[in-house]
């Protein structure tokens, strides 16, 4: 378990090196930031002084040094629109996207859970069979579009809730957090709902298998001669042994739910990461985004690895074939 | 054993007629066995419905949204219904250009279907070459290629695609090669899974005792029988190719202005959307919602058809 701990780890450092490099090379390429920056009426004497500054007149090799030297310390650079390390730019929008991603996993558990078990329960009755032809409609849906349509619904026609924005925060800890102000809560909710209907479908289709199979099971026959009430075989024995797979496969869908805030925060002007990125691809704010996709990439790779470990821990002949190749 | 193998062999290719019509029956077997599903029925002819709408629009659509000359700033914004300056019927409304809905709408599924099956046909093609390559030679080499495909599969592809973008540029061309680089994978590892399966088949071994060439072994024995699930996935991902170039050019970094596609057109009603002009963003959307599920309706059968546990 040892050697294969640290050859995974090992693994996960080369591809947070690799990725490093890609992007910097990538971001690199894009476009001419300085042309944004100045005004367009400045002169060379102001071009060149900005170049100083943000130090692009180097060679890009020396950049690179630069970057990796300090990308080791934590600095990830400066960005050229806000004027402050890029890295707190970042991490000053990330409790906003954390909050969504949460909220937004909680809604597809409260929203799957129960319409699965109940297809599941019955899965030749209508109600059964509608809930699993919606599902379908959950998956093929653009995840933007319906974001706007529920903006027009909530927002436009009905007036019930806000468009866009984060709305009221208290701090708590020193973060600021909305999860505790009516106004921030409804300001999350169609956010919220956006990002998690795709989960929730996922969740759905999860939970309906899970429960078939579970009612097939030895212990519920066993549950259910020994007397006890339909809603206890429900609500704890059934409940209970579909929630695994549906815990696994939302774990792992945590880093697709970061990914995909990008498109909802855009859709709802909401001041998450995701929003920020997008903003920062359009001023070509480079430090940003390079400090973006870094953050990301360790992000996935600390999930891939507690994923992979935790199989490793649970399967033996993960860790087995892996040490030999 | 190894005789009964080799004249097996041996037959199949001296009498080339005879699997050709075996192929031809199952093929007749396989379409019959589509059109059982009513649900699949309907999606494959609103399908091809919407595949011939989008393609003959230049003969019949009412206006040609891409020719800036035959637009009024005059229609601009009409609801749907309405006529415009030329008499001409705006069943679902014009945008802020004063360019028909209707038109504009018929004209992006076009931009949309192209993306989607080119980004997916040379997609599948490389995938499918790394893959079979891969599972043919094994070893190292097969462990290094399928490395480098969990690698690019542990992350999403719309960031992928979103940073490639942000590097090449808007575009028709790049989005179809950015969508290219985020799904390679998914057909090699496909393919690469059938393909191990496949390689330890008799007609393989019989072919190798033929000592016929490795590129023929490959091409025409061992990947057009790795070709089934390849063309379920394949479907799939049409669906999914138009749904990530959709929200790319919602984003701001896909196809250009010039060429509205589905995505571009509904981007473009969104900054109208809070003033209750709806039918600029809602209409494309509704067209690439019904795009997208008779794709999946469709793939869906094929998988049940194509998968042979299910079969005989």
């Amino acid at each position: 378990m040892l050697v294969y701990l640290i050859r995974r780890i090992g693994q996960s450092i080369m591809v947070v090196a690799v990725m490093a490099t890609l992007v910097f090379l990538a971001v690199f390429a894009v476009g001419d930031p300085v042309a944004i920056l100045a005004s367009p009426d400045a002169d060379q004497r102001e071009l060149e002084a900005i170049t100083t500054r943000l130090g692009l007149d180097r060679p890009i090799y020396e950049q690179f040094g630069i970057f990796v030297w300090n990308a080791l310390q934590g600095d990830l650079g400066r960005s050229f629109v806000y004027a402050q390390p890029a890295v707190d730019v970042i991490l000053q929008r990330f409790p906003a996207t954390m909050e969504l991603a949460l909220a937004a996993l909680i809604l597809s558990i409260l929203l799957g859970v129960p319409l699965g078990v109940i297809a599941g329960l019955k899965p030749e009755s209508l109600l059964g069979r509608s809930i699993m032809t919606t599902s379908i409609f959950g998956f093929s849906l653009p995840n933007f579009w319906l974001g706007l349509m529920l903006i027009l619904l909530f927002a436009v026609q009905l007036r019930w809730l806000p468009a866009s924005g984060r709305g009221e925060t208290v701090e708590v800890f020193g973060v600021h957090l909305s999860l505790f102000t009516w106004d921030g809560l409804r300001h999350l909710f169609l956010p919220a709902l956006t990002l998690s209907l795709y989960k929730a479908s996922l969740v759905i289709r999860i939970a309906q298998a899970g429960t078939r199979e579970v009612m097939l099971q030895d212990y519920v026959r066993f549950a259910r001669a020994k007397g006890l009430s339909y809603n206890r075989i429900v609500f704890v024995h059934v409940l209970k042994n579909m929630m695994i797979p549906v815990v696994t496969v939302l774990g792992l869908e945590l880093g697709s739910m970061i990914a995909f805030a990008v498109v909802t925060e855009t859709v709802f002007a909401y001041p998450g990461m995701g929003k920020l990125l997008i903003d920062s691809i359009n001023r070509l704010d480079r430090p940003v985004i390079v400090a973006y996709l870094m953050l990301t990439v360790v992000i996935f790779v600390i999930i891939n690895l507690v994923v992979d470990l935790l199989y490793a821990a649970i399967d033996p002949r993960v860790r087995l074939t892996e040490s030999k190749g | 054993m190894s005789d009964t193998t080799t004249k097996g062999a041996t037959q199949a290719t001296a009498t080339p007629p005879r699997p050709v019509e075996q192929g031809e029956s199952l093929l007749r077997r396989h379409i019959a066995s589509f059109f059982e599903s009513k649900t699949a029925t309907i999606g494959l002819v609103v399908l091809v419905a919407l595949v011939f709408a989008a393609f003959s629009a230049p003969l019949w659509a009412p206006q040609n949204p891409y020719d800036l000359a035959t637009l009024s700033i005059m229609d601009n914004m009409l609801p749907p219904g309405e006529r415009l300056d030329t008499g001409m019927l705006a069943i679902l409304g014009t945008d802020d250009q004063g360019r028909d809905m209707f038109s504009a709408v018929l004209y992006g599924m076009r931009v949309s279907l192209t993306v989607g099956t080119v980004s997916v046909l040379v997609a599948a093609i490389i995938g499918a070459s790394v893959g079979v390559f891969a599972a043919y030679m094994g070893g190292r080499i097969e462990s290094f290629i399928m490395r480098v495909v969990d690698l690019q599969l542990s992350f999403p592809a719309i960031l992928v695609a979103l940073i490639l973008l942000a590097v090449f540029g808007r575009g028709v061309d790049k989005v179809i090669i950015a969508l290219i680089i985020v799904q390679w994978a998914y057909y090699a590892r496909t393919v690469r899974g059938s393909a191990l399966v496949e390689k330890r088949r008799e007609y393989i071994e019989a072919a190798r005792c033929l000592s016929l060439p490795a590129y023929r072994l490959v091409f025409k024995h061992l990947l057009p029988n790795c070709l089934p699930p390849l063309i379920v996935v394949a479907t799939v991902q049409i669906a999914n190719a138009i749904a990530l170039e959709a929200t790319l050019s919602f984003l701001g970094v896909g196809v250009p202005v010039t060429e509205p596609s589905l995505g571009m057109l509904i981007a473009n009603g969104y900054r109208y959307l809070l003033s209750g002009t709806y039918w600029i963003s809602t209409f494309p959307g509704v067209a690439l919602v019904i795009l997208i599920v008779a794709i999946n309706l469709v793939g869906d059968r094929l998988r049940d058809v194509l998968n042979p546990r299910l079969s005989r």
